[in-house]
């Protein structure tokens, strides 16, 4: 029996073949993986908050903790410099014993840590989920629909695209953290982490809204497209049926990247202290936290930032498999071999 | 070319003239709060606010206030800040604009110089432990925020192993004027430079491979090993030049944006008083009229720098010049 017809006889469909070809990248699946594992880290937040037996949004300058018996206070007077002022204490090492040590306001930084992780992760993923939907949304109705519909919202996404996307952000955010926004029907309070999911979903649109447009251009023009038309067929359901999926794999490879970018994006707001607002925590505000301290308890500033560090790593390698995976012969285009 | 070089012109007009329209509508018709009192900053008393009111138009019609925010921005160029009173905005803007630009295009020329060995000599070594080293060494530099990365130079070239023979040359933070001090300037600049640069090394070294490696399967790269050329100058004669389009693209929408607040976190950190920094001090306190003018201002420079890049195209690409 020849190669070719056993390959017919197992043929799985696009979508399993790209799965099986993605579960044999192993870079991408142990990426896949430590993804995973951060995210139940986080997720464990509260749960190692209880054990450890602290508050991690109040701060504590009077608490003592207890290391190899002896009892020493949180916040040690500080003996550097001038020594004014107090130093908070350095890392344990001892989970659930200020592992990583505290913060200028006596809190545990391994607990603000894991909530950070939880607040960066949600903010990116819901921000990658809106950004998805609305650039699709976008993207089909002006490819599909041509004339004035792709006219007017090809201009707003140009107009957008062209807007730096750090500016833009820093004027949504300047704006809208102090205040909130008051919709009518939707009232988002000020200090709300929608805030910065909204103002990362928003700037990201034009980014993918471009590419999916072009697609459904091209694909308006196909023959199945044009004999469904034909036929008949009505095009909401052209659209859902026909275009949609033939889409989505561009969107499936825009994921990770995406997620990655918005996890850099949170961070460099909340840097900025115009994301998430205290005492709630995300990596970028820890990092933000551990700036004056960064040359006494430097690493209340260097966790956090290698946490993003890694998660963004281990999306760009799974990004870079997801691509392969649905598109071997994109994978010229970067990286790998 | 002489349409192409207007049609390019009047999207640049159309982009910037919707990016004021943008900015106009996200800090003075955002619902949820009086403008007039975010203009005037935290704490401002009653009279302030009330005189923001009045010299912004905010009694009168929208189209009118948008007229007066471009009057103020452009033509009189009088805007005050209320946090730090009678502070004029545009003249400190301006004053912020060398800092910037030596910091950007210091790091610009690291990030392309070694963007460009590093995409050559992976491309030359690929499938090499030198080729994954350097794939490795880009996904990481890609994955840092800057800001942080920034920290890191900091905690051992100022702190740490500050004493050192590696770290004793560095200044303390903050920027010295080239005109003043020009050996100053380069030495408090090194650090920074290098950081920014680290991010886009990785990039542009990997832009560069792949289309390296694209370029090494077509036809005149068989054409010119079968004259007998050797392997270097294939690659750095033939393969090189048509791979520099997608860098070059890339180097103007980066440059442009850098130049235009992505440097901003880079400030921030080593304490260089440019655009970016101005900025993040008004973020602080909520001084409104400083971010407005730092954000239309630096906007525009963006959409300007990538008209010009695509003006050089327009003249140097042989199928549209001789249209």
């Amino acid at each position: 029996m020849s190669d070719a017809v056993a390959s017919i006889r197992t043929s799985r469909g696009p979508w399993a073949t790209a799965l099986r070809r993605l579960s044999r990248d192993k870079a991408a699946m142990a990426c896949l993986a430590i993804f995973c594992l951060i995210v139940v880290l986080s997720l464990l937040a509260p749960a190692y908050a209880s054990f450890a037996n602290t508050d991690p949004f109040r701060s504590s300058l009077d608490a003592t903790v207890e290391i190899n018996g002896v009892e020493v206070p949180v916040m040690e007077e500080s003996t550097e410099g001038l020594a004014l002022g107090y130093t908070p204490i350095g890392p344990t090492w001892q989970l659930g014993n200020y592992f990583l040590g505290a913060d200028n306001q006596g809190r545990d930084v391994m607990a603000r840590l894991l909530y950070g992780g939880l607040n960066s992760l949600l903010i990116s993923g819901a921000a990658t989920i809106i950004t998805m939907v609305l650039a699709t949304a976008i993207g089909l109705t002006a490819g599909f629909f041509g004339g004035m519909t792709d006219t007017i919202l090809s201009r707003i996404l140009d107009v957008l695209w062209a807007f730096p996307v750090y500016l833009l952000a820093i004027s949504l955010s300047i704006v809208l953290i102090a205040q909130g926004i008051d919709l009518g029907i939707i009232v988002v309070e000020a200090g709300s982490l929608w805030l910065p999911i909204f103002i990362i979903a928003i700037v990201y649109i034009p980014y993918i809204a471009r590419p999916i447009r072009g697609q459904v251009l091209a694909l308006r023009r196909s023959e199945f497209v044009l004999a469904a038309i034909g036929l008949g067929v009505p095009e909401h359901r052209i659209l859902l049926r026909d275009i949609l999926p033939n889409v989505s794999t561009t969107l499936i490879v825009f994921t990770p990247l995406m997620l990655a970018i918005n996890m850099l994006t949170e961070s460099a707001l909340s840097f900025l202290s115009i994301g998430v607002q205290p005492p709630d925590a995300s990596w970028g505000t820890i990092i933000q936290d551990g700036q004056g301290l960064l040359y006494t308890r430097p690493m209340v500033a260097l966790a956090p930032g290698l946490a993003i560090a890694l998660t963004v790593l281990v999306l760009n390698i799974l990004g870079d498999g997801v691509r392969d995976a649905l598109d071997p012969r994109s994978k010229i285009k970067l990286g790998g071999d | 070319m002489l349409l192409a070089l207007i049609r390019r012109f009047g999207q640049m007009i159309f982009v910037m003239f919707g990016i004021s329209i943008l900015v106009f509508l996200i800090f003075f018709a955002t619902p949820g709060a009086d403008p007039a009192s975010r203009i005037a900053g935290r704490n401002a008393s009653p009279e302030t606010i009330e005189a923001v009111r009045k010299s912004f138009g905010f009694d009168q019609p929208i189209w009118v206030q948008y007229y007066i925010m471009m009057k103020k921005l452009f033509i009189t160029q009088d805007l005050t800040s209320f946090v730090n009173r009678g502070w004029k905005v545009i003249p400190a803007v301006i004053d912020t604009i060398p800092v910037t630009l030596s910091l950007v295009i210091g790091a610009a020329v690291l990030w392309v110089i070694f963007g460009m060995l590093f995409g050559i000599l992976a491309a030359a070594t690929r499938g090499s432990i030198i080729d994954k080293l350097l794939i490795a060494f880009g996904l990481v530099g890609c994955a840092m925020p800057v800001y942080w990365l920034g920290e890191v130079m900091n905690l051992f070239s100022q702190s740490r192993y500050h004493d050192t023979w590696l770290f004793s040359w560095v200044p303390p933070l903050g920027y010295k004027p080239l005109s003043e001090d020009p050996e100053g300037w380069f030495l408090t600049l090194i650090i920074p430079w290098i950081t920014l640069a680290i991010l886009y090394i990785g990039l542009y070294g990997r832009v560069l491979r792949a289309n390296l490696i694209e370029a090494m399967q077509e036809d005149y790269i068989r054409t010119a090993r079968a004259k007998g050329l050797s392997e270097t100058r294939v690659l750095l004669r033939h393969a090189l030049r048509t791979s520099l389009i997608s860098f070059v693209t890339l180097f103007g929408l980066d440059f442009g944006a850098l130049v235009g607040g992505a440097a901003l976190l880079t400030e921030v950190v080593f304490g260089l008083q440019g655009v970016g920094k101005l900025t993040y001090d008004a973020l602080q306190n909520l001084d409104l009229p400083v971010i407005m003018t730092t954000v239309i201002y630096a906007s525009f420079f963006v959409v300007l720098a990538n008209a010009l890049v695509d003006v050089v195209y327009i003249l140097l690409d042989p199928r549209v010049r001789s249209a």
